[in-house]
């Protein structure tokens, strides 16, 4: 996804189907988590993201297999982590 | 720099401009990527402070314990206090090894380094001197880091380094990011990526670390992968000062909330942040700052004058990056604009290439040294530079 306003839950779910991912509630909360974050402009990190509140690590990983912080931005429609190159 | 340029612009009838420092000397950060591989000696790339306190500006050289912005005062270490009209913060970021288990182990300056320090760089130093090969990772714990390309330049140095001592065959390099890829930007990734092939540096991206097992003398991400080193170069986690989250004015990363164009306090305006401190969604760097300050400047002098502040700052940012044996290339970006091909300063002339390597991109490099030195810190323009990005000479699609 290059666009995020062209984004929406079906698309959502789309490419979690192609990450062999079927997504529920609980997936949500942390896909709106990382969701607002984006929009806030806050850069993300796996660190982080344990110590949201909203999921530790363990469960980011057993939700969102491999490499969880690539395969969540993927879904929830916003740029993966970027660095100045 | 902010007091340079503050000293100039503001009546001294009416201001006064205090410095508070608990360091009596200033590094030239850029110069730690050098030390380790004999480039740069310790005394090039570190002055006292005191060369660089403006006149007319109070030196204050004691540490700070808490800023108290809701009563505009500054609690110094030794009990005194500071009371403001205005305050800069300017604390930085530092490395912190400890937020990941194992990595101040039994190994730490054994085989596992850092060259985000000046100790940090002349440990490294005395390591390679006499290392005799094997298994070297170049690793990133987590983003945002200060100077974000070094760790790349580290590896791109390495293989010159081995490769100038005939053991290029005996080290296996391998860049460890937290990233998907060495690049991540489209133009950068197309343009360079031949550089880690013909080095031969293997990358293991989407590496979050948990762990250091200094026994093993592995890492360990969360999902469980591994990779073992003989030598472990790590850009430990970035945070901001402790003196941010003793005064309770960060985020977890102790970086402050700062309003990305006005470079002013989010949430107190008489408070203005510059550098690493704030948070910025735009790297770390020296360049930034000198950015920043042009800006900045107009725009504290606005808040004097009571005055609605400028959304300037574009988040620009120009870096030189060593690509080893004795080539560098130039980017230049900002807050919408990634790195492309081009010219620059001057559009169509140059005389430096964008996103290129050459020889005379390397010497840019070294000069930057003296100009940091010389112009930078002093608050001096440099020639054609803008402080916002110039998007005349670049190569956009």
């Amino acid at each position: 996804m290059t666009d995020f306003s062209q984004w929406d839950k079906g698309i959502g779910d789309a490419i979690a189907a192609d990450n062999s991912i079927t997504l529920s509630p609980r997936h949500w909360e942390v896909l709106n988590y990382i969701q607002t974050e984006y929009k806030n402009e806050v850069p993300l990190s796996i660190r982080k993201i344990g110590k949201s509140g909203v999921v530790d690590i363990k469960e980011f990983y057993a939700l969102f297999p491999n490499a969880p912080l690539k395969t969540a931005t993927k879904i929830a429609g916003i740029p993966k982590p970027v660095s100045c190159i | 720099m902010m007091a340079q340029h503050l000293i100039k612009g503001l009546d001294k009838k009416n201001w006064s401009i205090s410095i508070v420092d608990e360091r009596k000397e200033h590094y030239y950060q850029p110069g730690f990527l050098f030390l380790p591989f004999d480039q740069y000696k310790p005394e090039d790339i570190v002055k006292p402070i005191s060369q660089f306190i403006p006149k007319g500006v109070d030196f204050v050289n004691v540490g700070i314990e808490k800023i108290l912005p809701d009563e505009h005062q500054v609690v110094l270490a030794n009990g005194n206090t500071l009371i403001y009209d205005l305050l800069i913060i300017a604390t930085g970021s530092e490395i912190a090894p400890e937020e990941i288990e194992g990595m101040k182990g039994s190994e730490w300056g054994k085989s596992v380094f850092t060259f985000y320090t000046f100790e940090g760089a002349k440990a490294l130093r005395d390591k390679l001197k006499n290392w005799e090969g094997g298994k070297l990772v170049v690793h990133i714990t987590e983003m945002p880091i200060k100077c974000p390309v070094a760790p790349l330049e580290f590896a791109f140095l390495a293989d010159s380094f081995f490769k100038d001592k005939g053991m290029r065959d005996k080290v296996d390099i391998t860049y460890v990011t937290p990233l998907s890829g060495a690049f991540t930007k489209p133009k950068a990734t197309a343009t360079l990526e031949y550089l880690l092939k013909e080095k031969n540096i293997h990358i293991e991206p989407d590496f979050a670390i948990e762990s250091v097992d200094n026994d093993a003398k592995t890492i360990i991400d969360y999902g469980g992968k591994t990779v073992p080193f003989d030598l472990l170069v790590t850009v430990p986690t970035n945070k901001g000062s402790d003196v941010i989250e003793r005064s309770g004015m960060g985020d977890e990363l102790n970086f402050i909330p700062t309003d990305k164009a006005t470079l002013q306090s989010k949430k107190y305006p008489d408070v203005f942040i510059i550098g690493d401190a704030t948070n910025v969604p735009t790297s770390k760097a020296g360049s930034v700052v000198h950015f920043e300050a042009e800006i900045l400047t107009e725009n504290i002098l606005r808040y004097i004058k009571g005055q609605k502040m400028e959304e300037e700052f574009d988040g620009h940012a120009n870096c030189f990056i060593e690509t080893g044996g004795g080539k560098a290339l130039l980017i230049d970006f900002n807050y919408d604009h990634e790195p492309v091909t081009g010219t620059f300063p001057i559009a169509g002339i140059g005389p430096l290439r964008l996103l290129k390597e050459s020889r005379f991109n390397h010497f840019g490099k070294l000069a930057f040294k003296w100009v940091y030195w010389n112009m930078l810190l002093k608050a001096r323009p440099i020639p054609f530079v803008s402080a916002k990005m110039n998007i005349a000479g670049k190569d956009y699609n």
